[in-house]
């Protein structure tokens, strides 16, 4: 299926919904191309292309509710998909938690989650970037593996109340790590944008490169707590954690990081350093993300974490509507207020501390405290007097975003920065924190 | 299942509707579309000719095909509730090709011969493109066509078959169990797979399977609103590589210790009632002392252990490079296995990887590159002896076939080399759990997986669990809480003290393994029996926020 106008979009899902016969009918659709090049051991491994569309219909009689997809677009595939969804919610038993469909909703301007450089990347422009990436590995004597991921695509939705909502976006993810020959030195870097003309390939692999050759010989020091300097890519991990874990239903039942006892929650207190301010906004130029989310309710600017306090739950909109509440929806995306000192900076006003650039394999240990686990990759550093002294073993730490963000030292000014382990986009400032706790000692590079 | 998906299951008893999740995974179905037959044979090899001959025209000099139609079958409840019962089915073709010695690859949803040959004309020329960023072409293993073959997993009834009733039923008996035996929130599901792929070769293969796999599982918390303390215990089912017989419990797979352990079916009524309780035990429980303790690994615990600390450091591909950049590389290097004498772990431990065991999840005839399926040493007598290989890498070790380790997780993605089942073999002597449990003088008895973490060269680890109890002078004292262990793998291996005999030898799983870029996921399952470790470091893992 091509790329719908929203004009093209709009027409589409009216023809949809006049087949429709239920109490409410729904209508989704979306589609996405996405394309990508992965290189390992200096040479291009795999690379492939795909188109996936798909239209989902839901039909509600009461509170039952039916949801059947095609990727078909005829006329008699479209009314064979609201037929199905019809007859799927005639036999569904009736959910005691549905919630009516929204009528015609506000959305603030589109934000500029398209962009005509990205839509245009093609095979050549992946192998171009990927000879790139290679020829700075190559020429420095290591070993690079990298991935380059390119997507564009359009979502649409409308339903029987008025309610209708379009949007159109493109992303590119590069990430990359280059090896020492030897196999003692490795380094990462990780870049992610809406807009492409904003990628250079080139200058991550150089940084992922430096890393790689300056990681190489590193010395054990023993595990304990530091003070540590956490780049983006690191510190992203940690809190999408902390993020997606804010739940209102499950702080209210009692099984949250936010609950307490007697059945309360944590909502309105202070559980980290002031200057922690987390929000999310789908208009910031820096990383915009659409207006709307899937159920159709508006993305605004939303701040969870004020000043170190906990402002806001994202909410379902049947647990909102139990505790009479504003039903704001899980962010897209999120913003982390900074500082004005750039990483090296931070380095610089480091007296004794470790410069981490990647974790890796965060697991929950704990859901009451938020504990996590997880360890150091790619690139950790002892830096002593505001100086990178020598590289270090890899650590893994057990410690909690909680506590972590309560030991705040300083921050830096924030970087658009994607996740090694969800692939999702935030804007984090690189981080000081004191007390970090590193529990054990690994070998691996 | 992405392993974001997966996360999506483990969260599921914080989050609301799990729907959106589903759409990813194909078309949502009427229940019985799954069971009709889908196109027969004859076509199947039609449509697959069209493609061979598309890519050889276009200059491809191998080609596969594989038609795949991917069904799944979920039914989740909550407490008194169904949340969701989705059928979805995903069909289409993926062509590999090898062109100008790259690899390239193309899928289609749409099985016309034009779409066909469109797709093959592009995986030819995305190989052709990509030539000019090899080292060296690509030298794929001799492989013998095996003409027009099918195979099927073994099972009893069609899980597919049973009326969504029946499992409704089910999940809300397991929640009522749950929950008159104290539990305050319960979560349930039944995750069917069934995938039925067809693969042919420009070797001359022509390959059907049909496969299918079961995973029924629930999650509760049990809270105690006076502290605001609460805890959850997970079920101790294992994902299945069988039909719905699974859920037929047999007197004689239980194995009565301090919860009932299941075998080769599983009594879901019974354990969400222990659960229930057990996790109001839990609350109670002392906390964990950190030191040094001896651990007795229940196989519903151990098969993780084995799959982070085992399965993929032997994966061929990790040890290579070719996963650098994500999953990670792999401490057991080429050279430590050409010396032949890479203690790995002490002489007790022997692991096998294996491709046809009876209820496993990797079990299969053939894998997507058209190998026969087989089993094979990793580790004898404590030697790191071989890898898991696929066709473009076993010129690497010397071999001439390929050891059949090749998957995809659906027509759409690209098959690369993916963990067959590895397994720990049980101990030669007549030994039992409780045999093991005597000889600790200070330990802890973990059933049940719990969180976990390993570094990308797989060397150290942190695993919880779901149940903990303490040893002392070789008997239960009662239930911790907090519980984690560390250790190196190769410290750890060598540690172990002692295997239960070949009676208590039960499967573990997954069906979310994750690997690649783009990401997919693989089902394995790992045996083992009851393990004794010595001497092992155990944290603990309570904090306190706010």
């Amino acid at each position: 299926m091509p790329l719908l106008t929203q004009d093209q979009a709009r027409e589409l899902l009216k023809k949809v919904l006049a087949y429709s016969k239920a109490d409410e009918c729904e209508v989704n659709i979306s589609f996405g191309q996405n394309a990508n090049i992965r290189y390992a051991r200096n040479a291009v491994s795999t690379s492939g292309s795909i188109g996936q569309s798909s239209l989902v219909v839901s039909s509600a009689y009461g509170k039952k509710l039916g949801i059947a997809t095609i990727n078909e677009f005829d006329d008699a595939s479209l009314e064979k998909v609201v037929r199905r969804s019809e007859e799927l919610a005639q036999l569904a038993p009736e959910n005691p938690e549905y919630m009516p469909m929204l009528g015609p909703q506000q959305y603030a301007a589109s934000s500029k989650t398209w962009d005509e450089g990205t839509a245009a990347i093609d095979a050549k422009y992946r192998a171009d970037a990927v000879e790139q990436s290679l020829k700075i590995s190559k020429d420095s004597g290591l070993t690079a593996a990298g991935f380059l991921e390119d997507s564009r695509g359009f979502s649409a939705m409308m339903n029987s109340k008025g309610l209708f909502a379009y949007n159109t976006n493109t992303r590119v993810n590069f990430n990359v790590t280059v090896r020492t020959e030897d196999g003692k030195g490795s380094g990462y870097a990780s870049k992610g944008f809406t807009d492409v003309s904003k990628l250079d390939v080139a200058a991550a692999t150089s940084v992922a490169a430096q890393k790689a050759k300056g990681s190489a010989e590193a010395r054990a020091i023993e595990p304990g707590k530091y003070t540590v300097i956490l780049e983006p890519a690191a510190a992203i991990v940690l809190l999408e954690n902390l993020l997606y874990s804010m739940d209102a239903r499950s702080a209210d039942e009692g099984r949250s990081f936010l609950s307490k006892p007697g059945g309360t929650t944590r909502l309105g207190e202070k559980l980290m350093d002031e200057r922690v301010t987390i929000y999310s906004d789908p208009q910031n130029p820096e990383l915009p993300t659409a207006p709307w989310n899937g159920d159709g309710r508006p993305q605004e600017k939303v701040t969870w974490i004020d000043k170190g306090s906990i402002r806001n739950l994202p909410y379902s909109r049947f647990w909102a509507q139990k505790k009479g509440v504003k039903a704001v929806p899980f962010p897209d995306g999120f913003i982390m207020e900074g500082g004005s000192q750039s990483l090296e900076q931070l380095i610089a006003g480091t007296e004794k501390g470790v410069l981490v650039t990647r974790l890796w394999y965060i697991r929950e240990v704990d859901p009451q405290s938020l504990l996590l686990t997880g360890l150091t990759r790619d690139g950790t550093f002892y830096i002593e007097n505001g100086k990178i002294k020598f590289p270090i073993k890899n650590f893994r730490f057990n410690e909690s975003p909680v506590i972590m963000l309560n030991n705040l030292d300083a921050l830096g000014i924030p970087q658009r920065t994607v996740s090694g382990e969800s692939n999702s986009h935030a804007l984090i400032p690189p981080m000081r924190i004191r007390d970090f706790t590193f529990s054990s000692l690994s070998d691996a590079v | 299942m992405k392993r974001r998906d997966f996360l999506y299951f483990s969260g599921l008893g914080a989050a609301g509707s799990i729907l959106p999740g589903f759409t990813t995974m194909g078309n949502i179905i009427r229940p019985e579309q799954a069971l009709e037959p889908g196109i027969d044979v004859a076509q199947k090899k039609r449509l697959a000719d069209v493609a061979l001959n598309a890519a050889r025209s276009k200059g491809a000099t191998y080609t596969d095909v594989r038609i795949g139609r991917y069904l799944n079958q979920f039914v989740v409840t909550r407490e008194e509730k169904v949340e969701n019962i989705v059928n979805t089915e995903s069909f289409g073709m993926g062509i590999r090709v090898i062109a100008n010695g790259s690899w390239g690859f193309a899928a289609t949803d749409q099985l016309d011969n034009d779409s066909i040959a469109k797709a093959a004309a592009m995986a030819v020329s995305i190989a052709k493109e990509n030539a000019r960023l090899l080292k060296e072409p690509v030298q794929l293993a001799p492989q013998k066509g095996y003409g027009e073959v099918s195979w099927k997993t073994p099972i009893e009834k069609n899980a597919f078959e049973v009326p969504i009733k029946e499992k409704v039923d089910l999940l809300l008996g397991v929640s009522d169990a749950a929950m008159k035996a104290g539990a305050n929130y319960i979560t349930s599901l039944l995750f069917l797979v069934n995938e039925q792929k067809y693969f042919a070769s420009t070797d001359g293969s022509y390959i059907e399977q049909d496969i299918h796999r079961i995973w029924p599982a629930f999650f509760i918390t049990k809270i105690d609103a006076a502290t605001g303390k609460f805890e959850t215990r997970n079920s101790l089912s294992a994902p299945s590589g069988m039909g719905y017989e699974y859920l037929s419990a047999k007197p004689q797979d239980k194995i009565k210790s301090v919860t009932t352990l299941y075998k080769k079916s599983y009594d879901m009524l019974e354990d969400a009632r222990l659960a229930g309780a057990q996790a109001g035990e839990k609350l109670k429980a002392k906390s964990v002392e950190p030191g040094k303790y001896d651990l007795i690994l229940d196989p519903s615990h151990l098969w993780l252990t084995i799959h982070e600390s085992v399965g993929h450091p032997t994966e061929l591909d990790r040890v290579l490079g070719y996963e650098a950049n994500f999953a990670g590389t792999s401490f057991l290097t080429l050279d430590k296995w050409q010396t032949k004498k890479f203690n790995f772990g002490n002489k007790l431990v022997n692991i096998k990887a294996d491709r046809l065991q009876p209820g496993s999840l990797g079990a299969m005839g053939y894998d997507d590159e058209g190998v026969k399926c087989g089993q094979w040493d990793l580790i004898k007598d404590g030697v790191l002896v071989n890898y898991q290989v696929i066709r473009d890498q076993a010129h690497i070790l010397g071999l001439n076939a390929s050891q059949g380790c090749c998957y995809a997780d659906s027509w759409s993605s690209v098959q690369f080399q993916r963990m067959p089942n590895v397994s720990l073999q049980p101990g030669r002597e007549k030994k039992s759990i409780d045999d093991l449990i005597k000889g600790v003088e200070k330990g802890i008895y973990i059933i049940g997986d719990g969180s976990f973490s390993i570094d990308q060269q797989r060397y150290n680890f942190q695993f919880g669990g779901q149940l903990f109890y303490e040893i002392k002078n070789g008997k239960i004292a009662g239930m911790l809480k907090d519980v984690a262990y560390q250790s190196n793998t190769q410290e750890f291996w060598n540690s172990c003290a002692g295997i239960a005999d070949e009676s208590d030898y039960r499967l573990g799983g997954a069906f979310g393994d994750g690997k690649g870029q783009p990401m997919q996921s693989n089902a394995v399952s790992h045996g083992s029996a009851t393990t004794h470790f010595k001497n092992v470091n155990v944290i603990n893992t309570a904090r306190k926020i706010g």
